[in-house]
């Protein structure tokens, strides 16, 4: 058995695993439920670390590639499904496996109190959520990527309105399910498109042929209706709506994996399809792609950081923060070069290990104060100061960039890239990572210190998170350990990520590799040059890197300092401050606010005028 | 072939959509979701159409006979499944909304905004 064959495995290790504890989650209990999960979600870390190693420190000639059952082509042509493992590819499966290991370890203890009958369910939701996001990571097939798009999709559906007794999840999860339902049909017509004009499903076949025909309104079409539901599941403005509400509903463990990776696999996608389709000849210009998707990524950004710092919901700031950072991937990987797709990869590693460990600690909350709210737990959560509040602390410096955190080196990748293309987009970088940042910081000091004045009770439309009902019902039990080790865990991988030696090599032949498509094409089996020359290697850090990193972490102190302290400062230049903050604020934001009105009719609406603008933009620039 | 069918899959589209967004009933909401899918089962088969072409199955009819592409009717099968899968779980839960709420009205629900 070669490393090859090793890639199948990773869907059916997971699909395996998820079938076995729906059968058998009647008999073996709650404890014969934890172990089997724990097995099959460390088998399929463990396959894809190797496949990992494997692919990333070389494999001479091309990425491996494997024709599941044996449906190899033949002369040239095929109907079988190409799995194919190139470095990016397998480091996003391998992510969600880990992320995946992270949870079913989190909420070992954290169901205390499972749904009597079918201890198995949602452990089996969470490997076939596994499977799905897998699949669509390493998939070479267009039409199999739409499949593990609705597996992952429909999974994490059921898996956001797990807590059926109460509305609110009920409610989330419906929005969820029909906007991503209806981008992912887009998607599939898009798909159909291309097949009528090419008779091909393979990305690397697809593309391929599309060089035989001068791009025309049916290709314009075909890319904005196969990104549209990319773009839905990668929450990028206008299609974000349904994010902020699904998160903000959804059991802690899940929103660690939607927010950790299931998100980010939706860039990852229009990426891969960008390049794999429609790159070559007969596809879109890359200056058009690279315009209109870093215009979208500039302002999911700056929306997810004006938004976040507006929350007073944990869960829902921790999403536009989420948000946030998606248009700072989307930037990163739209510049369309080696290096923005190494920082894109790692910036999403990085991101994935501290905001899940947020995620994580926001459940401790959860679970000894039944309250998400900032302001409910002002100064309440004073206790768990030096446990879970440093910990806090240490994931929102890890979401500004602080060096040398994965984030931050990430971050230095993706922001060198985006300013040597467009030197302004430096300072987005540091903006919006330094107030989501900030928006955690500020939450923490008053939380966990009770610093500054009691928030006051502000009008508009906003969802205040008190009145959750605890997901584990046990009052006054202590803290479990694993609920605290696996964020502590998270964030030391982040840090690890930050430091390990030679991260920029590896990260920067990846990113090569990712946007090579004749490697690609080589992969899935079509006559061309094959390997490319080996990118010169990217450093690991940089003293630019490093003094924007310390300038995000300033700002986001900086701004969570003002915050608790500015409203009690005396002084002329302090009231005028304010007034013109409120001024602002209800001009600017308030009308923001309430277009997040967590409306269905709403959501849809700014889709189809999404998808409509994006085909205007697009026959444009062809 | 003609455009028509394009024409036909995106208008089954889009009035899938407009009843999404006017849609005061969740039930209804669903039932416009998978209006929408419907536009890409249009779209498969009529990209697979050949004139004068059969079914393609040749346990009677000789392997030289004009047929119709099979592939898109394997892939508008798996689109049925999903479309299948995704309407079961999205109605099971608007059922569960009004066990709990009392409502499936959309605009009724407000807990989530800002």
């Amino acid at each position: 058995m070669s490393v090859v064959d090793l890639l199948p495995l990773t869907v059916a290790i997971p699909l395996v695993g998820a079938a076995l504890l729906a059968l058998s989650g009647h008999w073996i209990r709650r404890m014969g439920c934890d172990i089997l999960t724990a097995l099959f979600a460390t088998a399929q870390a463990a396959v894809l670390l190797v496949l990992w190693l494997h692919t990333a420190h070389g494999s001479p000639g091309h990425s491996p590639a494997s024709w599941v059952g044996g449906w190899t082509p033949h002369r040239g042509e095929s109907v079988g499904i190409v799995l194919v493992g190139d470095p990016v590819g397998v480091g996003a499966a391998l992510l969600a496996a880990l992320l995946v290991l992270a949870v079913v370890a989190y909420s070992w203890r954290y169901f205390d109190e499972p749904p009597a009958r079918m201890p198995g369910t949602f452990p089996a939701l969470v490997l076939l959520f596994e499977a799905g996001m897998c699949g669509f990571a390493v998939t070479g097939d267009l039409f199999d990527a739409f499949v593990f798009f609705e597996l992952m999709g429909t999974a994490a559906y059921a898996l956001t309105g797990y807590r059926v007794e109460d509305p609110r999840p009920v409610q989330g999860a419906l929005t969820f399910g029909l906007v991503n339902s209806l981008g992912a049909y887009c998607s599939l017509l898009g798909i159909g498109l291309l097949y009528a004009r090419t008779g091909e499903l393979g990305m690397a076949q697809i593309g391929h042929a599309l060089g035989a025909h001068r791009t025309d309104l049916l290709t314009v079409a075909a890319f904005v209706l196969v990104l549209t539901g990319l773009l839905v599941k990668a929450a990028v403005v206008p299609f974000h709506f349904w994010l902020a509400d699904a998160h903000a509903v959804a059991p802690t463990p899940v929103c660690m994996l939607l927010s950790g990776v299931m998100v980010e696999l939706g860039v990852y996608g229009a990426a891969r399809v960008y390049w794999t389709v429609f790159s070559g000849a007969g596809g879109i210009p890359a200056p058009a792609v690279r315009g209109v998707l870093v215009c979208l990524g500039v302002v999911t950004a700056l929306l997810g950081a004006v938004m976040c710092w507006q929350q007073r919901h944990l869960k829902r700031l921790l999403a536009f923060s989420t948000i946030g950072h998606v248009g700072l991937f989307l930037v990163a990987a739209a510049l369309l070069d080696p290096e923005g797709a190494a920082g894109f990869a790692l910036y999403v590693a990085g991101h994935a290990g501290a905001k899940a460990a947020l995620f994580a600690l926001t459940g401790v909350l959860l679970d000894q104060y039944g309250s998400v709210d900032v302001h409910g737990l002002f100064g309440r959560a004073k206790a768990l100061r030096r446990s879970v509040g440093l910990l806090f602390v240490a994931g929102g410096l890890a979401l500004a960039g602080l060096p040398p955190f994965g984030t931050g080196l990430g971050k230095s990748f993706a922001e060198h890239a985006a300013g040597s293309w467009l030197p302004v987009l430096t300072a987005l970088f540091v903006v919006v990572s330094g107030v989501t940042g900030g928006a955690v910081l500020r939450a923490a000091l008053r939380m966990f210190a009770g610093a500054g004045r009691r928030p006051g009770e502000s009008g508009g439309p906003q969802t205040s998170g008190e009145g959750e009902e605890p997901e584990v019902r046990d009052p006054g039990r202590r803290v479990p350990r694993t609920m605290i080790a696996v964020p502590a865990v998270l964030l030391a991988a982040c840090l690890a990520l930050g430091l390990a030696p030679g991260v920029g090599g590896v990260f920067g032949r990846a990113g090569a590799l990712f946007v090579s498509r004749a490697d690609y094409q080589a992969a899935a089996g079509l006559p061309g040059p094959g390997a490319t020359a080996p990118p010169p290697p990217l450093p690991d850090w940089t003293t630019a890197g490093v003094a924007l990193g310390l300038l995000s972490t300033a700002l986001a102190v900086g701004l969570a300092a003002v915050a608790v302290w500015g409203p009690a400062r005396r002084g002329a230049t302090a009231r005028a401050a304010r007034r013109a903050l409120a001024a602002c604020s209800r001009t600017l934001v308030l009308p923001l606010r309430g277009l997040h009105s967590g409306r269905l009719g709403d959501d849809v609406a700014w889709l189809g005028a999404g998808v409509a603008a994006l085909l205007g933009a697009f026959s444009l620039l062809r | 072939m003609s455009v028509l069918p394009f024409l036909v899959a995106g208008w089954i589209l889009l009035v899938g959509m407009y009843g999404m967004v006017t849609s005061r009933d969740l039930v209804h909401a669903v039932g416009c979701l998978a209006v929408a899918q419907s536009s890409t089962y249009v779209l498969l088969l009529s990209v697979g159409f050949r004139h004068g072409g059969t079914a393609p199955v040749y346990s009677d009819i000789p392997t030289n006979a004009r047929v119709v592409d099979p592939v898109v009717q394997a892939l508008a099968l798996t689109d049925v499944v999903v479309g299948a899968t995704v309407t079961a779980l999205l109605l099971a839960l608007a059922l569960q909304l009004q066990k709990r709420h009392g409502t499936v009205d959309p605009d009724a629900l407000d807990g989530l905004r800002g």
